[in-house]
């Protein structure tokens, strides 16, 4: 099947609306007759479920957790970005856009992520108008901060808490919903197939993860919010739970899976401590704002921090190696992620790494304590100032930013970092690649949409910081509601679909035994000897850079890891209980796939781009090198074996920007 | 307004209100008593007063008891209900890492302060119900006093020192549950967390003065007559 | 260090359950609580029993989640924190952890320490919202002007993660500081004004239906609280309450 990408014509700044203006619509009386199921329900699933159901479609929701509240998105902490330009810095639409694409690297559909610029202004007027508690200034206006990557501060922000605020919007609209009964809710449920009727997605199987019973739920389109599938490296930053498993399924029913290889490694976690570590801990990347990224200059520093021996606050500024700031004098500490993961990478390979595992470098926050606090002193007519007060005034200013993520370095670390830099290390955090969609985020199933990050779409080869809740939220609010709509107008004398057919039969039974299989197999290892396995593979041969070679034996690694996984995997309890070990075992199952298909992905992307860098593909500074052949989508169809799978190309044409090498230098 | 004082935040306020009530008897009920010590003349005149004027035999004192009444099965039946709330029992419960003893033991500190106001009604109020209703004497005097009879009748009775201890350990218990009650009333009532200092530092003063004045009280008239 | 667990197993819903001792051997001072009970859960994985049942997810303090009563408190002795980022650093070698799930007659335990806490979905099904349409062509963000004071204090208020560390803390099961936090949230902004009076009345009128207890101010939930939601929250729900009755 070609590829289709279904962008309207015209130019870019008026398609979305003229788009809009030609659309189908359906009629309020016929919505009513018409049902959409939404698997997740983090910002996108939750802003998509309550939008369709105000609308007057019946939504079903489901998320496997306990309430649609706890989704990952709640964990974003630096903010959502919005073309408002309130601080008159220059901002603009096209300016959004234009950092976008370059941000990801020029990997990215035009057309799209114009849309997404355009639509980031009404996402921010909505959650305002929701009762989102944004931060405010003195006047009472919204406050900026900026973000890694632009030149401007376009960046709306609650606390370190904004994707839990912005969620909690979202919960709140479908609260409204699931009073008026228009969204029923699943809460504790997991989505393990979609169900193909007449070449349609027409139904899910779900499994209630409380009493283990396989449910059947039909409806006239499936929507897949499910997130992204960074835990396929087992350590990352998303949440114990989040999985792959409902973009896998309609990948194999026929959904084509896009740029598998693009995942961010975001450059601002707290560094591992040890082997029983079961997930990693962001820090906003917000604090990149105020804080400088050094490691020491000289070797014998590096050894006595290690040992003990020396603080790094005792090592002068002619000691410490600022390596941003060295190497990319413009954006210095405001690099994009992948540009600061790397740079980290590479430091910490060279052997200055500052903790035991050798890997972390400082983040310092000395520099601000002292410019906040001599501004402060200023404010409060303080002549003079000990030194010893401009840092309490200016330690001040920074706690009422990042107080919350200070403290929960403090309970992780047991380290005060008001008093001695915060160690970072990179950690996996997002993955731009997904189910491939269209410009209506329709998958290549028809009736099977993906949103969130859950596609591929906005991003590109590297996400921009404080992108993921805007294209969650534009996906959500903004974009599936009308683009459903065009498809489900020929749907409105469909009426009720029914469970009861041969296709929901065969997709039940195939899930059953499955689960069965897991249950009765009682092998020797647990799923999580396998998860870490896994893990290890993907950190050590697809991370932060890859080699064909290691590429090549990831792909072998994880096919006969896979092997094994299924004839010795041990899942203890029955399929009919609340069994955790079950689920995960479920989840691991459909990573295994996924990992596959990831490396042989990242091999065939001959070229350097954002997040996938290939040491074969640089320049002779280290930097990464695009190639133009690759200027496009790489999107898999499922043919069995993963490594079986077959690649359409999405060409990717840039008419209203420059190509360009990308520098922050 | 029926259905406000039927919800639990409306039972709260309710128990508040009885609460800022019974304080401020509390309150004037002291500043008689320690007439009794200051100046056992005027004492006696206020106590005649009390005792006769119809607005307060009449009116403040059956609001009185009402709102005495009210507080306790008030307090019980939010105490039944919210022990009906909380389902299974904790095998380990650390209740003083995160609050005091008297805030969470109300309803123990209330049950002994009803003891006490048996005891105290069989002392003081029943014969003062007697003399006054049944045996239909006003005149606030007794055979063998000169004047009237009120203070020497609070004389009497602290002379036992089994009644003095019961009313001293009485009295601490109240302590206790104004300690809580004091600045809690004002939380259910929504007091604000501008006020919330000041408050407390009078909640503290109150909780301790109220019980310190009547265990004075006692023990001054036990040892000195 | 070495530590003897005291856990409370329960099947499901309808069956009884009781406590049950483990030992854990080799835990790191660094171990968050969870990874702990990860060890535990690999050990008895291993040995052919079925693993401990807890609920947790984000494992980084914001989903709300994770909910175990450790040693006589909600989340543990650490303050402000989660059950996840609750640190073993915090215990000594040879202690006795009793883990417990969170109580409460509104809170039915499902398996082992998972409960089931619907009973906050529905409170805020109740009124949890502001009744505003996804349109796009809702007024400027700008266009009405916030305290700063406000914004900040409704933010305190909205911080609440709903891990119902409150009612399983407060000793009448009160889920009061829980929506008082979401009734001050929109109280404190000027959105939320239109729909005050009935959004206190409905959802205290859902809290009382789902069978929490009254609150007796203790004050035990505040200091529970992983997020430090203040007290001062349900004294305006109160306040709120009391302005929309009468």
């Amino acid at each position: 099947m070609a590829l289709d990408s279904k962008v309207p014509k015209g130019p870019i700044a008026d398609k979305w609306t003229d788009y809009k203006n030609h659309i189908n619509l359906v009629n309020p009386a016929n919505k009513r007759n018409i049902d959409v199921i939404v698997v997740g329900t983090g910002l996108a699933g939750g802003s998509a479920s309550a939008t369709l159901a105000e609308l007057g479609y019946n939504v079903k929701a489901f998320a496997y957790q306990d309430s649609p509240r706890r989704a990952h998105s709640i964990a974003a902490q630096g903010g959502i970005n919005a073309a408002k330009n309130y601080q008159g810095d220059g901002d603009s639409t096209y300016r959004l856009f234009y950092d976008t694409v370059k941000g990801g690297d020029y990997r990215s559909r035009e057309s799209n992520v114009y849309r997404l610029a355009e639509v980031s202004a009404n996402i921010i007027d909505q959650c305002v108008a929701q009762g989102v508690p944004f931060a405010r200034d003195y006047g009472g206006l919204l406050d900026n901060r900026s973000f890694g990557g632009v030149l401007v501060s376009r960046t709306f922000y609650a606390k370190g808490q904004t994707g839990q605020q912005l969620l909690l919007g979202a919960y709140s609209a479908m609260n409204r919903q699931i009073a008026r009964g228009k969204i029923e809710m699943f809460n504790r449920h997991e989505m393990l197939d979609v169900v193909i009727v007449g070449g349609k997605a027409r139904g899910i199987i779900a499994r209630n993860l409380v009493t283990g019973e396989i449910e059947r739920h039909s409806a006239h389109a499936v929507v897949i919010a499910s997130g992204g599938y960074g835990n396929v490296y087992f350590l990352s930053t998303n949440a114990m739970g989040s999985n792959v498993t409902a973009g896998w399924k309609v990948h194999k029913k026929g959904a084509y899976f896009a740029n598998p290889c693009y995942t961010q490694i975001h450059p601002t976690c707290i560094p591992r401590s040890g082997d029983y570590q079961s997930k990693l801990t962001l820090m906003s990347e917000s604090l990149r704002n105020d804080g400088r990224i050094w490691v020491p200059k000289h070797m014998e520093d590096v050894l006595a921090i290690r040992e003990g021996k020396k603080k790094p606050t005792e090592l002068t500024e002619e000691q410490r190696d600022y390596y941003l700031e060295r190497r990319y004098p413009a954006f210095g500490n405001l690099v994009p992620r992948d540009v600061a993961s790397r740079a980290a990478k590479e430091r910490s390979d060279a052997g200055y790494g500052v903790n035991a595992t050798g890997e972390a470098v400082y983040l310092d926050f000395a520099a601000s304590f002292e410019r906040y606090g001599k501004e402060q002193a200023k404010i409060h007519n303080i002549s003079n100032p000990s030194e010893a007060k401009i840092k309490e005034l200016g330690q001040e200013i920074v706690k009422a930013k990042y107080g919350n993520l200070f403290q929960m370095y403090e309970k992780i670390v047991d380290e005060n970092p008001y008093e001695t830099p915060m160690m970072i290390y990179p950690a996996v955090h997002y993955t731009m690649g997904g189910v491939w969609v269209d410009y209506n985020l329709m998958t290549t199933i028809p009736g099977c949409y993906a949103i969130g990050e859950a596609n591929f779409s906005d991003h590109g080869a590297n996400r921009l910081g404080a992108s993921a809740l805007m294209q969650g939220l534009a996906d959500g609010y903004f974009v599936l509601p009308y683009t459903i709509g065009d498809y489900l107008a020929d749907d409105i004398r469909t009426g009720k679909i029914s469970t009861e057919t041969p296709e929901f039969d065969a997709a039940e039974k195939e899930v059953k035994e499955r689960i069965a299989f897991l249950i009765n197999n009682k092998g020797t290892h647990s799923v999580d000897y396998y998860h870490k396995k896994l893990g290890k593979i993907m950190w050590d041969k697809c991370g932060m850079s890859r080699n064909a070679e290691g590429l090549e034996s990831a792909i072998e690694e994880i096919s006969a890891l896979r092997k094994d996984f299924w004839q010795n995997v041990n899942v203890p309890g029955t399929d009919t209980e609340y069994n955790e070990q079950l689920a995960k075992a479920g989840r691991v199952a459909d990573f295994l796939e996924l990992g596959e298909l990831f490396a042989k992905d990242a091999l065939v992307r001959e070229e350097s781009a954002g997040g996938h860098f290939r040491e074969e593909h640089q320049t002779p500074e280290g930097e990464a090198k695009r190639i133009k052949d690759f200027q496009f989508v790489s999107a898999w169809e499922y043919k069995g074996e993963p490594k079986d799978a077959v690649l359409h190309k999405e060409s990717l044409e840039y008419e209203n920007i420059e190509v360009k090498e990308r520098s922050y230098k | 307004m029926s259905g406000f004082f039927k919800s639990s935040i409306g039972r709260k306020v309710a128990m508040a209100l009885s609460a800022f009530f019974l304080m401020f008897f509390l309150l004037q009920h002291l500043s008689i008593n320690i007439l009794s010590v200051l100046n056992p003349e005027l004492f006696n005149e206020v106590s005649h007063f009390m005792g006769t004027n119809p607005l307060v035999q009449f009116v403040l004192q059956p609001i009185l008891i009402f709102a005495v009444v009210f507080h306790f099965v008030m307090g019980f039946v939010l105490e039944l209900r919210n022990r009906k709330a909380n389902g299974v029992k904790y095998a380990k419960n650390n209740g003083a890492a995160n609050s005091t003893w008297f805030s969470r033991n109300m309803i123990w500190s209330g049950l002994t302060i009803l003891a006490f106001i048996g005891l105290h009604f069989v002392d003081f109020w029943f014969p003062e119900m007697n003399t006054k209703f049944i045996q239909g004497d006003w005149s606030g005097t007794m055979e063998g006093v000169e004047g009237f009879r009120y203070h020497e009748e609070l004389v009497h009775k602290f002379a036992n020192p089994v009644r003095v201890a019961a009313y001293t350990i009485s009295f601490i218990f109240l302590g206790l549950h104004l300690a809580h009650g004091f600045t809690s009333a004002f939380q259910s009532m929504g007091g604000t967390a501008g006020r919330k200092k000041t408050l407390q530092t009078i909640g503290k003063a109150y909780s301790i003065i109220i019980p310190a004045g009547f265990i004075f009280i006692a023990i001054y008239h036990h040892f000195n007559h | 260090m070495d530590l003897t667990l005291k856990i409370w197993r329960q099947k499901d819903a309808s069956s009884k359950g009781q406590m049950v001792d483990y030992k854990v051997t080799e835990i790191s001072g660094s171990m968050s609580f969870l990874e702990m009970m990860d060890v535990l859960n690999e050990q008895l994985v291993n040995a052919g029993e079925e693993p401990v049942a807890f609920d947790h997810d984000c494992r980084e303090g914001i989903c709300g989640m994770c909910s175990m009563y450790i040693n006589g408190e909600a989340h543990g002795p650490d303050r402000g924190v989660t059950t996840c980022q609750l640190h073993m650093r915090m215990f000594k070698d040879g202690d006795t952890i009793t883990i417990e799930p969170f109580r409460a007659a509104a809170f039915p335990v499902i398996r082992d320490l998972v409960v089931n806490r619907s009973a906050f979905d529905r409170i805020q099904h109740a009124g949890g919202y502001i009744s505003v349409n996804t349109s796009g062509n809702t007024q400027d963000a700008n266009a009405t002007l916030i305290s700063k004071h406000a914004a900040d204090t409704a933010m305190d208020a909205a911080t609440c993660i709903g891990c119902g560390a409150c009612v399983a803390t407060c000793k009448n099961s009160s889920a009061m500081l829980f929506v008082g936090a979401k009734v001050s949230q929109y109280a404190l902004l000027p959105q939320g004004q239109v729909e005050a009076a009935d959004r206190v009345k409905n959802m205290v009128a859902q809290m009382d239906l789902e069978g929490f207890g009254n609150c007796t101010n203790t004050g035990a939930c505040e200091v529970e609280c992983p997020k430090g939601i203040s007290l001062d929250n349900i004294a305006r729900m109160n306040r709120e309450l009391m302005k929309a009755s009468i």
